[in-house]
């Protein structure tokens, strides 16, 4: 694909979509790690003007990993729904932001448009479109999701307690996890990252939440966030998950160097509906983030927003109960300060709900990061305004196994106050119960992880 | 149990984990010493990114200094491609001052905690030193290298070819320590070897892997990849 355009009396020149998309990107330091940025401002202003005049059928019609030579193109290609592709590939990507961004068209339309749209297609149009474009469209889809119970509604903000141990301590993990349930955190899913990946381990730590779980009749669901292999083994020998979980990569390679394959994760669904303790149907919980295929040297020259819609386009496939972007996670070579993580975070989002998928972030960063707690405040309200389904807490936003910042409990309580949203309705209800909330605002017993303790 | 339904429930359950658990709140927001204290610890995690490591604890140990292709911290967290790479004058530095082909090179860098080298290299080092010369091994011209990668080690490992190479070498800080350090080793470092092929400590500072502890370790693993030829998931230890 060739294509010229001028700009203020300068002309650019593009040779592939390749080239388009990735210059197209609002600045990031991984697409310069990977040498195909834009060089200037106006370059990359020209190829936002080239991309919004292509056509979706350009863009089916040249792709940038062929299906012949990856599997995850070739199942995102499989997914298009020809009939609603067959009404909408004459639409230029102006057209298509256009469309999402009309006051005509509400959720049900964007998810019957989002069955004929590739994820190359999805990506395309996030890079045209402003960081309030990005918000004003994700907060019309409504992604509701059913694992153990349902989020996803409107006006619900979810969250997932992240009580880590830096050696998987079970009451180090029981402290942690009162505390987040003393919040109101905890009703998307109750996740640990193990220190060891081990069988033994994994089965213990999906034992315990799960016994906390009963003990406290806690509507929510439990997961164990180790590679799928050593989780399927302890769910084999009778281990108790509601969810199962894997990261994911935009590309088969990088999904080789995560060390799965598309064949492991069917096997891990049809596992998990067997064995999973859930009522389901929606048993995945899949991670991602901008930078891990270009780490992993698995990039093929694709920019890193490209291939993070892909990942969308893998998990979609498997219809998961939650899907979060860990998106200040990877490192400052790949989004080096808060502006490129609060653009990828909104971009992240809006190209998962796009895809129909019920989407979470970590709002995050690392101490390498030119970025503070106060980027994190401003990126959670952003997403809470934006609709997230979901984010994740640790006590007071320090994460003390995986060593980086995320937001606490008290920012995730703080944005659903602010905000006017509620925890799951079922959890709503336990809070209630449980005297943490009364009429949905906080008791004496909030904060208070000590009400959970049977002292005898 | 009496025993313990006597102590302060929130003490109980804090004495468990390192997290910041039983802080409180108005509104829903945390309470004011703990909010400042924790941007005080993150600021002492970025000053340890953005810190140098002190000319005194160099010349001490009689290190001496070259420097990767990396200009700036900036460049450095940008292209960690650039880190792994020499400068030019540095090769030509590390053949005139250094042993060629000893038994094992101990390597010094910053990376991406200066304060970890300040705060360890002190302990380390003599110790290091010590546990390597009990094994009788030969030990090359030891220097630092500001602004190194772990991978620094295999162009390294071109130019001197020792038979092991030590790196010595700050960890991403955390909240709970900026001063964290991490020891790799591999065996005939050089071009196509893989992190498979590495080995590591890490965590090495004053509440985590004490110092000399690891010092000795260090020597114990070097000692058997010279024995088995080996290193990484092949060595058996």
């Amino acid at each position: 694909m060739d294509k010229t355009t001028t700009l203020l009396g300068e002309t650019f020149a593009f040779h592939s979509l390749k080239e388009i998309m990735a210059k197209a990107n609002e600045e990031r330091s991984g697409d310069e790690l990977a040498g195909i940025s834009a060089s200037s401002m106006k370059e990359r202003m020209a190829a936002k003007q080239v991309l919004a005049d292509l056509t979706l059928s350009e863009i089916r019609n040249y792709p940038l990993l062929s299906p012949d030579e990856d599997n995850v193109s070739a199942l995102i290609e499989n997914q298009l729904d020809p009939a609603v592709y067959e009404i909408i590939k004459n639409w230029t990507v102006a057209e298509l932001r256009e469309y999402i961004l009309s006051d005509q068209h509400a959720s049900d339309d964007l998810l019957t448009l989002s069955q004929g749209l590739s994820s190359e297609m999805i990506a395309a149009v996030a890079k045209i479109m402003s960081n309030l474009d990005l918000i004003q469209a994700a907060s019309k889809i409504e992604v509701q999701t059913t694992c153990q119970t349902t989020i996803g509604q409107k006006g619900v903000l979810a969250s997932r307690a992240q009580p880590n141990h830096p050696s998987d301590n079970i009451k180090g993990m029981r402290a942690s996890l009162y505390e987040a349930l003393s919040y109101g955190i905890g009703d998307a899913v109750i996740g640990i990252n193990p220190v060891i990946d081990t069988t033994d381990n994994i089965y213990a730590l999906l034992h315990e939440t799960k016994n906390i779980i009963n003990e406290w009749s806690i509507p929510t669901q439990n997961c164990v966030l180790s590679h799928v292999t050593s989780q399927m083994r302890a769910i084999e020998k009778g281990a108790p998950a509601d969810l199962i979980f894997q990261s994911l990569a935009g590309t088969e390679a990088g999904n080789d160097s995560f060390g799965i394959s598309l064949s492991m994760l069917d096997e891990a669904t049809a596992l998990i509906h067997e064995k999973g303790t859930a009522a389901g149907p929606n048993r995945w919980y899949f991670e991602t983030g901008q930078g891990s295929e270009l780490s992993s040297e698995a990039h093929f020259g694709i920019d890193q927003l490209t291939l993070e819609a892909r990942c969308y386009g893998l998990a979609r496939h498997y219809k998961p109960f939650i899907v979060n972007t860990v998106v200040g996670f990877i490192g400052p070579e790949y989004l080096y300060n808060s502006k490129q993580v609060l653009r990828a975070g909104l971009e992240d989002h809006f190209m998962g709900k796009m895809h129909g998928l019920p989407m979470g972030v970590d709002v995050c960063y690392t101490n390498h990061m030119d970025a503070d707690q106060n980027d994190m405040d401003n990126l959670s309200m952003l997403l809470g305004t934006a609709g997230v389904n979901f984010m994740i807490g640790v006590p007071m936003a320090d994460d003390c196994m995986l060593n980086y910042q995320s937001l606490s409990y008290h920012d995730i309580a703080t944005v659903r106050q602010v905000l006017g949203q509620t925890p799951a309705p079922l959890f709503a209800q336990w809070l209630e119960e449980q005297g943490i909330t009364q009429n949905g605002r906080f008791t004496s017993k909030a904060g208070d992880p000590t009400i959970f303790l049977n002292l005898t | 149990m009496l025993a313990n339904s006597k102590k302060d429930p929130l003490e109980t359950l804090k004495q468990f984990t390192p997290a910041r658990i039983g802080v409180g709140r108005t509104g829903t927001r945390p309470l004011t010493r703990d909010v400042l204290q924790f941007r005080t610890d993150h600021a002492a995690a970025v000053d340890s990114v953005y810190g140098t490591v002190p000319e005194s604890i160099l010349s001490e140990f009689s290190l001496f200094s070259v420097t990767t292709q990396v200009e700036s911290m900036e460049h450095y967290l940008k292209r960690p491609d650039h880190g792994r790479l020499l400068a030019d004058e540095a090769k030509t530095l590390l053949q005139k001052n250094c042993l060629q082909t000893p038994d094992v090179q101990v390597v010094v860098s910053d990376g991406l905690s200066a304060k970890a080298i300040e705060e360890n290299l002190g302990d380390v080092y003599p110790a290091l030193i010590d546990s390597l010369e009990s094994y009788n091994l030969q030990i090359g011209t030891s220097f630092f290298v500001k602004g190194g990668r772990v991978a620094c080690m295999d162009q390294i490992g071109e130019i001197l070819k020792p038979k092991a190479l030590v790196l010595l070498i700050g960890e991403r800080p955390g909240l709970m320590s900026a001063e964290s350090m991490s020891a790799y080793m591999c065996y005939q470092p050089g071009k196509g070897k893989k992190e498979s092929d590495r080995m590591v400590i890490s965590n090495i500072h004053k509440r985590g892997t004490p110092p000399i502890e690891a010092a000795a370790h260090i020597g114990t693993l070097i000692d058997k990849m010279l024995q088995q030829k080996t290193s990484g998931v092949h060595l058996i230890v």
